[in-house]
């Protein structure tokens, strides 16, 4: 399979988890949260100064529908991972094509 | 595992803000060594599938639930200076665009899910490979085992950060008690997902998989006794 192939593929695969399959996660407090209520410094934790942000707390602002809101929210959060990751990475690697790459393309014929 | 706002006091989210800083700074640097024209938008595909990923909080029981840290699954499949950088653009904009773990609370975040839990898989997978039979098809069970690990040792490390600067005053047994308990169990969800991911990507393609090239070159070294025993 080429490249590409796996990484589109992989691609379209996580905006599927983010945009379709996150509406059926658990609600349940993770780990974490779990604990700190336990254990009794769940209420230390204080609002982040992102809370106004249009998609805090994966929903989106405005839409009343619960799984649009929460699949936009997923969906955007994950193109904007995709954005930034992938322009970082793509700004430090080694340019040139190693020696691989030209096996890669001829299976494209 | 996200930590909030207020769970640790200024001077320890400052520390732990100063040693991500560098952390990131230095994995900026020795990320090119890991990255090419042909792996760079892997890291960008792990990134964003990790990010997806931790949007799925699987039941762990009594009303808890855990999702991937990914840590461990990012270093295995595009080395663990590139898998830094994809875990703390993720926990970055977690925090920013989602409010998912605290600002004042994002270098707590990348040391912990980004540098200790990433290290401790990688830490453990590098080791077992080192002392195991370098084949291809031992890779994603020692990725499932790398995952696992990272997560009770990720708990931990927060044990470590909330006795220096946690702002309650609680009985840090009864922390590391609940912490690791409710922490190993995550971590069979995160073996489960580690695994499957490393050995889907194996299966196609074993060469964009960053912790199969030992293996690979183990496989390829063999094929090529055999034709010099047969010349």
């Amino acid at each position: 399979m080429r490249t590409r192939t796996v990484v589109v593929a992989g691609i379209v695969l996580a905006l599927l988890i983010a945009g379709v399959a996150s509406f059926y996660a658990s609600s349940n407090p993770d780990g974490l949260e779990y604990v700190a209520e336990q254990v009794g410094f769940a209420e230390t934790a204080e609002d982040s100064a992102a809370k106004d942000s249009p998609f805090a707390d994966y929903g989106t602002r405005g839409v009343e529908n619960e799984r649009l809101s929460g699949g936009l929210a997923g969906v955007v959060g994950a193109l904007v991972v995709l954005l930034l990751a992938g322009g970082l990475t793509l700004a430090v690697r080694r340019r040139g094509r190693p020696a691989d790459q030209h096996t890669d393309d001829k299976d494209r014929v | 595992m996200h930590v909030p706002d207020g769970f640790l006091d200024a001077s320890t989210s400052i520390a732990t803000g100063v040693a991500a800083a560098g952390a990131v700074g230095f994995a900026l640097s020795r990320a090119r060594h890991e990255l090419d024209d042909r792996t760079a938008p892997m890291a960008g595909l792990v990134a964003t599938f990790v990010f997806a990923t931790q949007m799925i909080n699987f039941p762990v029981g009594a009303g808890t639930s855990g999702h991937l840290l990914g840590g461990a699954l990012a270093a295995i499949l595009v080395g663990p200076w590139t898998g830094l950088l994809c875990i703390s653009v993720v926990l970055l904009v977690q925090a920013l665009l989602l409010a998912d773990g605290g600002i004042t609370a994002l270098g707590t975040n990348v040391t912990l899910m980004g540098i200790v839990g990433l290290l401790a898989g990688w830490l453990v997978f590098r080791g077992l490979q080192t002392v195991l039979p370098k084949r291809l098809g031992l890779v994603p069970a020692l990725a499932g085992i790398a995952g696992f690990v990272s997560v009770p040792v990720t708990a931990l490390a927060f044990v470590g950060l909330y006795a220096v600067g946690g702002t309650a005053p609680i009985p840090l047994d009864t922390l590391t008690t609940a912490m690791l308990g409710w922490h190993t169990l995550i971590g069979i969800g995160e073996a489960v997902i580690t695994g499957l991911v490393v050995g889907s990507v194996v299966a196609v393609r074993p060469d964009l998989v960053y912790g199969a090239r030992r293996a690979l070159k183990a496989r390829k070294l063999e094929i090529r006794d055999v034709e010099e025993a047969a010349a």
